[in-house]
C-alpha cells in the first residue's frame, strides 16, 4: 500500500509504452513481476495532506528581534526634532534636580540638631516608653515592646497588608484550573515552561547546591533565632521572617520547584498565613473597639531576659514571622512562575 | 561614618548613570548593605537586620527575576566566550544559521 501511494505521488504520467499494449494478460504479468502497478493513472490515490508543522521560534531568535526593535527605536528617536527635545529635557531635568536638592538641604538646615535635649521629640511619650516599657511589657527589647504591645494594632494592619497583597496577585494571575491540569499532564508544555524558566541558568548547578547545603540550614536557624529572641535582642517577627524567606528562596534556586513543592505549596501558604493572622487578629483586635487603649490581660509577664517572658509578644512575633516568611517565598514564586 | 555616607551618595548617583540594568541592581544591593552598616552605627540594629534581609536580599532577587522575565539580561559577544555553556549555544546558533 505504501509503495502504491509513493508511486502515485511521484509519477503522475505513466509510461507510454505500457499504455500501448493494454491486454488483460500482459497487465496481470506485469503486475505479477512487480515491475509496474496497473492501477497507476487509473485509480485515484491521493497522498494525505501533511499538517503544516508549526515551527517554534527559539528563544534566541525572539531575543534578537527584541534587540533589533529596541535599536530601531533608539535610532529613530535620535533624529531631528526629537534630539533637540532630548537636550532640552536633559537640561530641564538637571535644573529641576538641583532645585530639589537645594530645597531639601534648606529644609534640613532648619531642623534641630540631632540628640539635643531641647528637641521637640523629647517629650513625655518616649520618656514613658523608655522608663516604663520594661515594666509594662516585660520585653527587654523596647522596640519589640512598642510595636507588639503598645502599638500592636499598627503591626496587625502591616502584617495583613502583606497577606492581602499576595492574595490579590494570586487572584489576578489565577490560571484556569482545566488549563493547568492539561499543562501538568502534557510533558511538552511542561518542558517548554522549564526551558523558558531557565534561560540563563544551568539546572542543578553543582556550586550553588553545595553552597546551599551549608548555607540554608544556617540561614534558617539564624532566622528562627531572630524571631524567637525578638523580645530580648534586636530583631523580631519581620526581620526574622524575611531571613527565613530568603533562605527558602535560596533553597528553591538551588534545588528547583520539585523539591520545595514537597513541603511548601499554595495550600501550605494559605493555611500558615490564615492561622497566624487569625491568631494575631484574635489577640489584638480589641484595640479597635477600645479606641486603641490598652487592655489588662492576665498573661504572666515572666522574668525579663528569659525566653518565656513578655506575655503575648513571643507568640505574636512567631505569627508575624510565619506570615512574612510565607509572603517572601510567595512573592518570589509568583514573580518566577506566576504561581506555586 | 562620613566615608559611608559618601559611599551612599556615590552609589545613588552611579545607579542612575549605569547603562546596564544588571549593574544598577548590583549597585543597589551594595547601597542597601552600606545602609545596614549605617543603621548599626546609628544604634538601631533592628532596622539593620531588616535592611540587610529585605533591601540587599529579597528585593534584589525579585529585581533579578523581573529582569530575566522581561529578557533584559542579554549576553554580549564579549561575555559569551567566558562560559563553556555559552560556547555550546553559539555553536548551535551557527549551525542554525548555516542550515
Amino acid at each position: 500500500m505504501s509503495k502504491t501511494m509513493h508511486d502515485a505521488g511521484c509519477a503522475d504520467t505513466p509510461d507510454d509504452e505500457m499504455k500501448q499494449e493494454v491486454t488483460e494478460s500482459s497487465r496481470f504479468k506485469t503486475w505479477l513481476a512487480g515491475t509496474k502497478d496497473p492501477y497507476i493513472g487509473h485509480v485515484e490515490i491521493k497522498r494525505p495532506e501533511e499538517e503544516p508543522v508549526k515551527e517554534e521560534i527559539p528563544i534566541d531568535e525572539r531575543l534578537k528581534e527584541k534587540v533589533q526593535i529596541r535599536e530601531d527605536v533608539y535610532a529613530y528617536s535620535g533624529e531631528g526634532f526629537l534630539s533637540k527635545y532630548r537636550i532640552l529635557y536633559r537640561i530641564a531635568a538637571v535644573v529641576f534636580c538641583l532645585l530639589l536638592v537645594a530645597t531639601l538641604l534648606l529644609t534640613v538646615s532648619y531642623m534641630p540638631k540631632t540628640g539635643s535635649a531641647t528637641n521637640p521629640v523629647n517629650n513625655e511619650v518616649p520618656e514613658k516608653y523608655i522608663e516604663e516599657g520594661l515594666q509594662d511589657t516585660g520585653a527587654t527589647n523596647i522596640v519589640a515592646g512598642m510595636i507588639l504591645d503598645y502599638r500592636a494594632f499598627d503591626t496587625l494592619g502591616e502584617s495583613h497588608v502583606l497577606f492581602v497583597a499576595t492574595i490579590t496577585v494570586i487572584i489576578l494571575m489565577r490560571i484556569d484550573k482545566k488549563k493547568k491540569m492539561a499543562g501538568d499532564t502534557d510533558p511538552e508544555t511542561k518542558e517548554q515552561a522549564e526551558i523558558n524558566d531557565r534561560i540563563y541558568e544551568p539546572k542543578n548547578d553543582a556550586i550553588l547546591q553545595f553552597a546551599a547545603r551549608f548555607l540554608v540550614p544556617l540561614i534558617m536557624i539564624f532566622g528562627i533565632y531572630v524571631v524567637l529572641n525578638g523580645h530580648l535582642s534586636p530583631g523580631g517577627g519581620f526581620s526574622g521572617g524575611a531571613i527565613i524567606g530568603a533562605g527558602l528562596i535560596l533553597y528553591l534556586n538551588a534545588f528547583g520547584f520539585e523539591k520545595t513543592e514537597r513541603f511548601f505549596t499554595e495550600k501550605t501558604f494559605k493555611r500558615i498565613s490564615f492561622v497566624s493572622l487569625a491568631f494575631y487578629a484574635l489577640a489584638k483586635c480589641y484595640s479597635f473597639f477600645m479606641g486603641a487603649n490598652h487592655l489588662d490581660n492576665h498573661i504572666p509577664k515572666g522574668i525579663p531576659g528569659h525566653i518565656l517572658s513578655g506575655g503575648l509578644i513571643l507568640p505574636l512575633n512567631i505569627a508575624v514571622g510565619c506570615v512574612v516568611a510565607c509572603t517572601m517565598y510567595a512573592f518570589y514564586a509568583l514573580f518566577r512562575k506566576g504561581g506555586f | 561614618m562620613c566615608i559611608l555616607l559618601g559611599f551612599l551618595v556615590v552609589c545613588a548617583i552611579s545607579v542612575s548613570f549605569s547603562k546596564n540594568l544588571l549593574n544598577s541592581i548590583l549597585i543597589y544591593m551594595s547601597f542597601s548593605l552600606i545602609m545596614s552598616v549605617i543603621w548599626i552605627l546609628l544604634e538601631s540594629p533592628d532596622l539593620a537586620i531588616t535592611e540587610a534581609a529585605v533591601g540587599a536580599g529579597v528585593t534584589s532577587v525579585l529585581f533579578f527575576v523581573t529582569l530575566k522575565k522581561i529578557q533584559q539580561i542579554i549576553h554580549t559577544p564579549a561575555q559569551e566566550g567566558d562560559h563553556r555553556e555559552d560556547e555550546g549555544k553559539e555553536e548551535v546558533h551557527n549551525e542554525q544559521n548555516n542550515a
